[in-house]
């Protein structure tokens, strides 16, 4: 059972990863999708 | 007061002309005829009929574009500008119509570098896609996963649980590797996180709200949004992984036919077609997995970065291009689709993978677990009992330990 339970936690970290490696890649929907003449804040 | 009386008379004749010859210029529906009650405006017939997603014949819109050519001249004292008011430019701009204003243009170009720019700003393939997601979507999708569900549990109460026939050994072996259980269980986790997120997204609204309302669903809603997105990933690397390690052990064979004949075994007790390390049965899953994951993974992909990767245009055109279309009797596939409708599609595309995916792991996870006796141990420790795999697993058991698994002749000969 050991297997699964690693890949359980590979998929919460994959996760993360995924988040913050496209957030700080500029994939944020905020960054793709508007200008800065759009006030989000 | 002579002269005033007879400006204003001469402002109230300019006045009274401009306004025949505009309404002289207007299709202006005789009594009678249709719309003749609204002057040829929609009437709630239209709305009505629309309501109920009937066609209606919209050339009463579509045609409302104004006449320039008509209009009294802009340097006139009441001339109006260019003859065309507000509501006549955005229609005409609604139906891709700009050019028949002569003066009027987009101020940008669509894809294919005409007027299509419109179908962009006024799409309305939107209620399309949402009609069908509220309806046939979640309706035919629901059906199907309570279907399976319900084929399933009949076939349990009929057969029960495929149990060992012979005497547990009380040996086991090695069934699946360590890194091959990793690959099976991250496919596995991912796939079980990505379809309750789907099942909630699609389904909250009609089940989960009117129980825990609007202000509780939303950070259920954006939570699940979140893990949909982002567990996605994990799902395409365990694609990979079950792909490269179990492809070669899934090529179709003749073996497949014996299992097929005898139904896999799962109808009768002490029958037990022989198989290598996958049966028959096994290699639907796998290559279920396999193109419905490529699907799904490629439309998700094309959900996650939208207007990055659109691919129903470029489908479309291949498929007509084979004749596909024609040979259901159909017209030729759209190929000029604005952005909004390739994002519709590909999310539409989606869902229907989805669900006929979950359909087929449902089938999965039932005959690996409650199912069939000693099923799960294979992917949760990964040993095996011996008579198991002698049952289930005959060619790939001698295979493995060099030892018969068979007493009578060899049953793939």
């Amino acid at each position: 059972m050991k297997a699964m339970f690693i890949a359980f936690v590979g998929i919460f970290v994959i996760a993360i990863a995924a988040d913050q490696i496209l957030h700080r890649a500029g994939f944020a929907i905020d960054e793709v999708t508007s200008a800065p003449s759009v006030r989000l804040d | 007061m002579a002269r005033i009386s007879i400006r204003f008379l001469t402002l109230l004749v300019a006045a009274f002309m401009t306004l025949t010859s505009a309404a002289s210029a207007q299709t202006v529906p005789a009594e009678g005829e249709p719309r003749a009650e609204t002057g040829g405006a929609q009437t709630l017939e239209d709305i009505l009929r629309r309501q109920e997603n009937q066609k209606i014949d919209d050339s009463f819109r579509s045609e409302a574009i104004g006449n320039p050519a008509a209009a009294a001249p802009s340097t006139g004292q009441l001339g109006t500008l260019g003859g065309v008011s507000d509501a006549e430019f955005w229609r005409a701009y609604r139906y891709n119509e700009l050019d028949e204003l002569g003066n009027v243009k987009a101020s940008a170009k669509g894809p294919s570098g005409d007027t299509s720019v419109t179908k962009v700003v006024i799409q309305d393939t939107g209620m399309t896609w949402l009609q069908f997601r509220r309806g046939p979507l979640k309706d035919y999708g629901g059906y199907l996963l309570l279907g399976t569900m319900a084929i399933l549990v009949i076939f349990f109460l009929f057969r029960g649980r495929i149990r060992i026939d012979g005497e547990k050994s009380g040996k086991t072996i090695t069934r699946f590797k360590a890194i091959e259980r990793f690959a099976h269980w991250t496919l596995a986790g991912s796939f079980l996180l990505l379809a309750i997120t789907a099942l909630v997204q699609l389904f909250g609204r009609f089940f989960i709200i009117p129980l825990i309302g609007h202000e509780a669903f939303a950070p259920v809603a954006i939570g699940g949004k979140w893990i949909h997105n982002n567990v996605s990933w994990a799902f395409m690397l365990g694609l990979v992984m079950v792909t490269v390690m179990w492809v070669k052990h899934n090529i179709p064979n003749k073996l497949d036919l014996k299992w097929f004949a005898v139904g896999g075994g799962l109808f009768s007790k002490g029958v037990h077609p022989p198989a290598k390390k996958f049966n028959a049965g096994q290699k639907i899953i796998f290559w279920g997995v396999i193109f419905l994951g490529v699907s799904i993974s490629v439309s998700g992909l094309s959900l996650l970065f939208p207007f990055e990767l659109p691919m129903f245009a470029a489908t479309f055109a291949h498929m007509n291009d084979l004749g596909l279309p024609k040979l259901f009797g159909m017209d030729a596939l759209p190929t000029d689709l604005a952005p909004h409708t390739e994002m519709q599609l590909s999310q539409a595309w989606h869902a229907i993978v989805a669900f006929l995916f979950m359909a087929l792991i449902i089938g999965h996870i039932y005959i690996g677990s409650i199912g069939m006796e000693g099923a799960f141990d294979a992917m949760g420790s990964g040993q095996v009992d011996e008579q198991w795999a002698k049952e289930h697993h005959g060619l790939w058991y001698e295979e493995v330990t060099g030892k018969p698994a068979y007493k009578d002749a060899h049953p793939a000969e």
